[in-house]
């Protein structure tokens, strides 16, 4: 298991350096000039020249890159270019919304997902397999922007329930989470769809093994050969889409960010992108890569968790 | 059990008429552009204004909602005879909000700081006729000229001519002190901004005690919010499309203005064949400009004949000089040498009005048998190849700076174009003091551009404001970014 883990976390610092080197030099050769953004149309080239010194971008590209690095591993990761604060506090106050905004999310779509791809599998053919499947394919074909904007139409327009977005903050830990039901519903929909029909698939294969054949003969009913059997061994590709879902969670709410208008992580870049704060891009980018290579960490190391065999590999 | 119900109905009734009183004092406003930083004196994004301009801070002068240029921290100002010398009076008892007084050394430190060579004042070239600032006296400023210039208590009134003071002038962008009517409560960065009323102000107290600015930038979340009435006004609300539903339901009021901004089709005047004015011209007949603001900005819009905002009382409709007249256009073309036409790009910048407006015009374009490459460009690409190193035929934007004419003297500015005559009538401008003179000139400048079909006026670009019923104040138009929360009550 440690050499296991060892390897892994080996492979992870490897792919991060290659990835910090990757987003460096696309934004070096990006087209487009943070000072000039900043000073619009009448500014007089000596005034953008200016900002350029004070914001540290005369300096040679080596240079920038191997102080980013440096700053990196001192956890300092410079200023804003737009906000003039720095970069680590913008996306901790992001990462406050984003992270539960993913967990939400990703905790309904599984309450919904591991039932209802249980049951169908369970029930193959039947007409509880049937309406997983049809409401399945429903909420997979759904762009979850629209189905976020019918949601806004109904909850907050008709009905009144909810407030059409934004994000009152974590000094009412109640209202903070009544702001990021909707948004979470909307996110869960397709994941959910798409992890029911995971579970299902990779359930009724499983229950094809040898191995529960072998159970059933020795006297378990279905549903015990199921639970104690079959759930366990089914869960490994549910386990990867739910982290390659949290990935995509944390990074890919953009739209749904932007119909809520909540200040969350996937605005921020979009935001700083337009802008080119690249300190902030650049920062994201990277805390991005790393959140998805330890979730893919994670995730390997719970395969080993689930399947003793990769252990000894 | 009757009486703690009644007492429970009473307790009701006072937190519902609590919260009506405190929905009576305070609004939520949507914008769609969040400031990089609150600073006025560093920086050009015009959202910083929308939100600290006239409520955090304040300068010597100060604009109306007509444009009209007002005292404010300056009570009164003599000018000398030769029109160099401008003696400005401050006004008594006027703190920051840090407790400091203000007082010459103040409006000194501000100017000295915005011409300094390390300056980030994104409008360096409001203070360059500026030869020296003087304290004459705890709240007497003079200011010196090198020449004579009309404009100056106009360029006294921008945000970026803002008073600061040395103390907190370095931190303003995060942590602002004016000397304005209210402070910076709060900034949760993406989404809101809230500014709360100074209980120290020194003028009279505003009727507003608290108010949120909400960032949407999205039009259908703009929408959305202000149907489900999570914010009492939109200011400059993204989705023109949208309006007549708003003007349709009771619960709201729809205001329609003019910006600054004069919406054109640039051109590259150096670029072959662009470099020949009857090419130039050929593209302004070419130009249906009601198709165009229909289709931009669903029928919002005033048509211009030259680079000039249509409310200012010195503008002169030019439309006629660029009529719509495809059969004109193509003659000049072929006077010019191109019977056939002739290829060019078009670069568009982001906003909707650029991207759908290019769409009709490169078609109108394509009828007198001017083809154009329409290329997409994000803001900070526009600013790289279009802005600063020239690389285009084509562009359509909004010059959004009020009175900003004075762009067709530079020589270094992104048109190309460069016109002695041009030049020698704005620097008379410039010396001339006397209104009726200064209109004149003005006249002549707006033909002269208009005649030298330097670029393909369009449109100035509309203000359009929703807002719930019963809050009063608003601006109309925006003859600056400005929402001057001091002005809004609700009925």
């Amino acid at each position: 298991m440690l050499r296991y883990s060892l390897t892994r976390l080996a492979s992870l610092t490897a792919s991060l350096l290659v990835a910090s080197l990757v987003i460096f030099l696309v934004l070096e050769v990006v087209p487009g000039d943070p000072a000039a953004f900043m000073l619009g149309l009448e500014a007089d080239p000596e005034t953008v020249a200016a900002l350029r010194r004070a914001l540290g971008l005369d300096a040679p590209a080596p240079v920038r890159y191997l102080d980013w690095l440096g700053g990196m591993l001192r956890g300092e990761f410079g200023l804003s270019y737009t906000y003039k604060v720095p970069v680590a506090e913008l996306i901790a106050d992001r990462l406050w919304i984003s992270l539960p905004l993913a967990l939400y999310a990703l905790a309904l779509s599984t309450l919904i997902a591991f039932p209802a791809g249980i049951v169908a599998a369970a029930r193959r053919g039947g007409p509880a397999d049937l309406a997983v499947m049809g409401t399945t394919q429903l909420g997979i074909a759904i762009p979850n922007f629209w189905f976020a904007m019918i949601l806004v139409l109904i909850f907050a327009i008709k009905l009144r329930l909810f407030s059409a977005g934004g994000f009152p903050g974590w000094g009412d830990p109640l209202a903070a989470m009544k702001a990021l039901t909707l948004p979470a519903i909307a996110l869960a929909l397709p994941q959910a769809s798409i992890l029911a029909r995971i579970m299902r698939s990779s359930l009724i294969e499983t229950l094809q093994e040898d191995y529960i054949r072998t159970a059933r003969a020795k006297g378990l009913t279905p549903a015990q050969a199921l639970w104690r059997h079959a759930l366990r061994n089914a869960l490994i590709p549910v386990l990867t889409i739910i982290g390659m879902q949290f990935s995509f969670l944390i990074a890919g709410a953009i739209i749904i960010e932007n119909v809520f208008f909540l200040p969350g992580l996937g605005r921020l870049v979009f935001q700083a992108i337009t802008q080119r704060d690249l300190m902030v891009v650049k920062n994201v980018a990277m805390l991005l890569v790393l959140a998805i290579t330890l979730v893919t960490f994670a995730v390997d190391l719970a395969y080993a968790a689930v399947d003793p065999r990769l252990r000894r590999r | 059990m009757r009486p703690p119900l009644r007492a429970m109905v009473l307790a009701g009734a006072l937190a519902l008429t609590a919260g009506m009183a405190n929905a009576q004092s305070s609004v939520r406003i949507g914008m769609q552009l969040e400031p990089p930083g609150l600073d006025p004196t560093a920086g050009a994004a015009q959202a910083i204004d929308s939100v600290v301009y006239g409520n955090i801070f304040q300068g010597l002068t100060r604009f109306t909602e007509t444009g009209a240029v007002v005292p404010a921290l300056a009570e009164s100002w003599t000018i000398s005879d030769d029109g160099r010398t401008y003696v400005f009076k401050l006004r008594e008892g006027v703190t920051f909000s840090d407790g400091t007084t203000l007082d010459a050394g103040d409006v000194v430190f501000s100017f000295t700081r915005a011409v300094a060579p390390d300056s980030q004042n994104a409008q360096k070239g409001l203070f360059a006729q500026i030869e020296k600032v003087e304290a004459t006296g705890p709240l007497e400023v003079t200011i010196t000229l090198k020449q004579p210039q009309g404009s100056f208590l106009f360029n006294m009134a921008w945000g970026d001519a803002s008073i600061v003071a040395p103390e907190s002038a370095a931190t303003n962008a995060t942590n602002p002190v004016g000397t304005g009517p209210y402070v910076l409560k709060d900034w949760i960065k993406g989404d809101r901004i809230i500014l709360t009323a100074r209980d120290d102000f020194w003028g009279e107290k505003p009727a507003i005690t608290e108010a949120t600015f909400q960032f949407i930038s999205d039009p259908t979340a703009a929408f959305a919010a202000m149907m489900a009435e999570d914010i009492d006004a939109f200011i400059g609300y993204p989705a023109p499309e949208n309006i007549p539903q708003f003007q349709a339901d009771p619960r709201f009021q729809v205001l329609i203005g003019n910006t600054e901004g004069e919406t054109i089709l640039a051109i590259n005047n150096r670029q072959p064949p662009l470099d020949d004015v009857r090419v130039r011209e050929a593209i302004a007949h070419a130009i249906d400009r009601k198709a165009v603001i229909e289709g931009a900005y669903y029928g919002y819009g005033t048509p211009i004949g030259t680079h000039f905002a249509p409310h200012n009382p010195a503008y002169v409709d030019l439309t006629h000089l660029s009529a719509y007249d495809p059969e004109r256009s193509r003659q000049l073309l072929a006077e010019a040498g191109y019977p056939q036409g002739f290829t060019t790009t078009l670069k568009l910048p982001p906003p909707s009005y650029a991207r759908r407006g290019g769409e009709i015009i490169a078609a109108q374009l394509a009828a007198v048998g001017i083809k154009v490459e329409i290329t997409n460009l994000e803001w900070a690409q526009w600013l790289d190849e279009v802005f600063k190193q020239r690389n285009y035929g084509l562009t359509i934007v909004s010059h959004t700076e009020p009175f900003d004419i004075g762009i067709y003297g530079r020589t270094d500015y992104y048109f190309n174009y460069d016109s002695p005559e041009f030049r020698a009538i704005m620097a008379e401008l410039d010396a001339t003091s006397d209104p009726e003179k200064r209109k004149a000139l003005l006249a002549r400048a707006q033909e002269h551009i208009a005649r030298d079909y330097v670029n393909a006026y369009l449109f100035q670009l509309p203000l359009l404001t929703v807002a719930r019923k019963g809050l009063k104040g608003l601006w109309a138009n925006a003859p600056a970014a400005a929402t001057i929360l001091a002005e809004l009550s609700w009925e």
